[in-house]
């Protein structure tokens, strides 16, 4: 079977981040472990963003369902990794059944507000609960927690591959979809809904199951953190961890499979190498979010499918 | 103190919180009314106004009420030039375009917040009040004598919270009087129904937007140097005016003045009530969550117009 362009660059792009773990450094190992999931949140957030053309400030929500969802699991219920992740899974998914449902009968502006303050209910909901959540202090998911199959997944190698290979799965998995009919659906209704809608297909259903799926990918990253790093806290369900996706796939490029992973890189050395002078550090990502409204709309892979490549998917 | 001294107590609270939420509330609803665009940065509008206050009195010295009305004059116009040229800067050249806008004030919140931070410091700094003297206040009780008048332990205000409530007063009044009676007004509200019509009839559309992105920023900032006596100036302390702005913009209905000036009232007395007989983290979660729902079952919100 002869690959297609796309096919070989994703392939291409999975045998990088493998090889990078053999050439680079124990410290930026350590990093890539985590852009490697927060790349995760991003490619779901870029599903609904990207694709469908819905722009959630709320996003923080299913990322934390999920991250809670999993260390609640484990830490109140006992349970073991596998059934913990589930649960995880389920959390972030049901929450996006029910936001999607409410949320969805408002457009534009509005979306947005009503996703942002539904993640701030959520948020204050976990603080309200402090007695289980342990609120903005937030709680360790134990070591002897987090095995999966007799592996311990806190060394750095089990760290580094189980999150390649979660990555590996949703970066697969949403190159698919968004090539199957029902992707390109979903990319009618963010260049003319009305026009789908004449078309005949449901959008109101659509949108729905494209909500569902962005909040189940951001649901698997939050486990995969709470997992990985063994933490679980009230701050990643404020505002700020809603608006962090939106600027790593505005970064990248929005719509595009690769983007989200670009822009996640992108802004970590950013953000990395500018709070070594400063402790002002988000004032970079203030800097970069007005620049590329004016200069770079299309972020980074946006403008070279633009300017090149338009092959790039 | 009983229920009554009490209830009253929290609502003079509430009528100060109110206070400084309608100038806040105003200023995001009239640059949404005219421009259509939600402005993610107004709180630190707010924020800024709060800590240039600040600066200007420890600068001038003096005597307190010398610091305050000069910060008063001129914080509000600082802060509004400030934003007009970031509106010339930034908004213009984005076109106004809804999603893209957002963006870039979420960018210029991180800018205005992180830039705060670098220069003036993580500390909270307060700002002594112009005159603070404390004013005890009667309550009537029906006693053996009839009514009687009573001076409750506990149940007093400072002048200063007077002054806040009237100031906010005085200021909605002249914005009003300026909006419905004045030429400016009147290309305001032309631009906001027809940025092109009015543009075809000679207004300079976008002139008319830099002046009402600084005007919304500098209620905004006016509402902030009158908090600072009560509430120190911080650089986080953005976050929560924006929000409760938010929400009295979205309740009155986007871009209705009036709708406006009722829910932050409403929420206002409401807040400073709750959260004197309540969990302020229950009160936040259900007044979060009914704002959500508002907006789900009525967009336009309670005064607004439904979109065409």
């Amino acid at each position: 079977m002869a690959m297609s362009k796309p096919n070989l660059l994703h392939i291409g792009v999975l045998a990088i981040l493998l090889a990078l773990f053999f050439i680079l450094p124990t410290y930026h190992v350590g990093v890539f472990s985590r852009v490697m999931v927060l790349a995760i949140y991003a490619m779901g957030f870029n599903l609904l963003f990207g694709y469908t053309g819905l722009l959630s400030l709320g996003h923080a929500m299913f990322f934390a369902a999920g991250m809670y969802g999993f260390g609640l699991g484990v830490n109140l219920f006992g349970l073991p990794v596998a059934p913990a992740f589930i649960l995880g899974m389920v959390a972030a998914a049901l929450l996006a059944l029910v936001v999607g449902y409410l949320a969805l009968r408002t457009a534009g502006v509005a979306f947005m507000i009503v996703t942002l303050m539904f993640a701030q209910t959520v948020y204050l909901v976990i603080l309200y609960y402090g007695e289980y959540t342990r609120g903005d202090e937030g709680f360790i998911v134990q070591q002897a927690q987090r095995t999966l199959a007799g592996i311990d997944l806190t060394t750095e190698t089990a760290r580094y591959f189980t999150a390649f290979i979660l990555f590996s799965i949703c970066f697969l998995a949403i190159a698919k979809i968004v090539q199957m009919p029902f992707g390109k659906r979903l990319i009618a209704i963010r260049e003319n809904e009305e026009r789908a809608r004449m078309l005949g297909y449901d959008t109101a259903s659509l949108k729905l199951r494209a909500l569902v799926l962005s909040g189940l990918f951001s649901g698997v990253a939050g486990v995969a953190y709470a997992l990985l790093f063994g933490y679980v806290g009230a701050s990643f369900s404020t505002v700020q961890y809603s608006i962090f996706p939106l600027l790593w796939v505005l970064l990248g490029g929005a719509g595009t499979t690769i983007g989200p992973l670009i822009g996640v890189i992108f802004m970590f050395y950013l953000i990395d190498v500018s709070s070594s002078y400063t402790n002002a550090y988000m004032l970079v990502a203030g800097v970069v979010l007005v620049l590329l409204t004016l200069f770079a709309p299309q972020g980074l892979i946006g403008t070279l499918r633009k300017r090149m490549f338009a092959w790039l998917p | 103190m009983e229920f009554g001294p009490h209830l009253m107590l929290a609502s003079l609270e509430g009528a100060v919180i109110s206070a400084i939420l309608v100038l806040t509330a105003v200023g995001l609803s009239i640059v949404f009314g005219v421009m259509r665009v939600v402005n993610v940065a107004h709180g630190e509008f707010f924020m800024l106004g709060a800590v240039l206050a600040w600066g200007t009195t420890t600068t001038l010295g003096g005597h307190p009420a010398f610091g305050f009305m000069a910060a008063l004059l001129v914080v509000p116009v600082l802060v509004g030039c400030l934003a007009a040229g970031a509106d010339r800067l930034i908004l213009k050249r984005v076109n106004y375009d809804p999603d893209r806008t957002i963006v870039a004030t979420i960018g210029m919140l991180y800018i205005i917040q992180q830039s705060t931070l670098m220069i003036y410091g993580p500390e909270a700094r307060p700002v002594e009040a112009p005159f603070n003297t404390r004013l005890a206040l009667p309550w009537f009780e029906f006693g053996e004598n009839g009514l009687a008048m009573i001076w409750p332990w506990g149940l007093s205000i400072t002048s200063y919270k007077l002054f806040v409530i009237f100031a906010a007063f005085t200021v909605l009044i002249a914005l009003w009087l300026v909006l419905t009676r004045t030429k400016i007004g009147l290309i305001m509200r032309a631009t906001q129904q027809d940025s092109d019509m009015a543009q075809a009839f000679g207004v300079p559309v976008g002139k008319v937007y830099s002046y009402v992105f600084g005007l919304g920023a500098a209620l905004a900032a006016l509402g902030a140097v009158l908090v600072v006596p009560i509430q120190q100036a911080h650089y986080l302390m953005g976050g929560d005016p924006l929000l409760l702005a938010f929400i009295v913009v979205i309740i009155g209905g986007l871009g209705s003045l009036p709708g406006t000036v009722i829910a932050a009232l409403l929420i206002g007395m409401s807040d400073g009530i709750i959260s004197v007989f309540f969990s302020p983290t229950l009160a936040k979660i259900i007044a979060t969550f009914l704002v959500a729902m508002v907006l789900v079952f009525r967009p336009q919100g309670l005064l607004g117009k439904a979109a065409t």
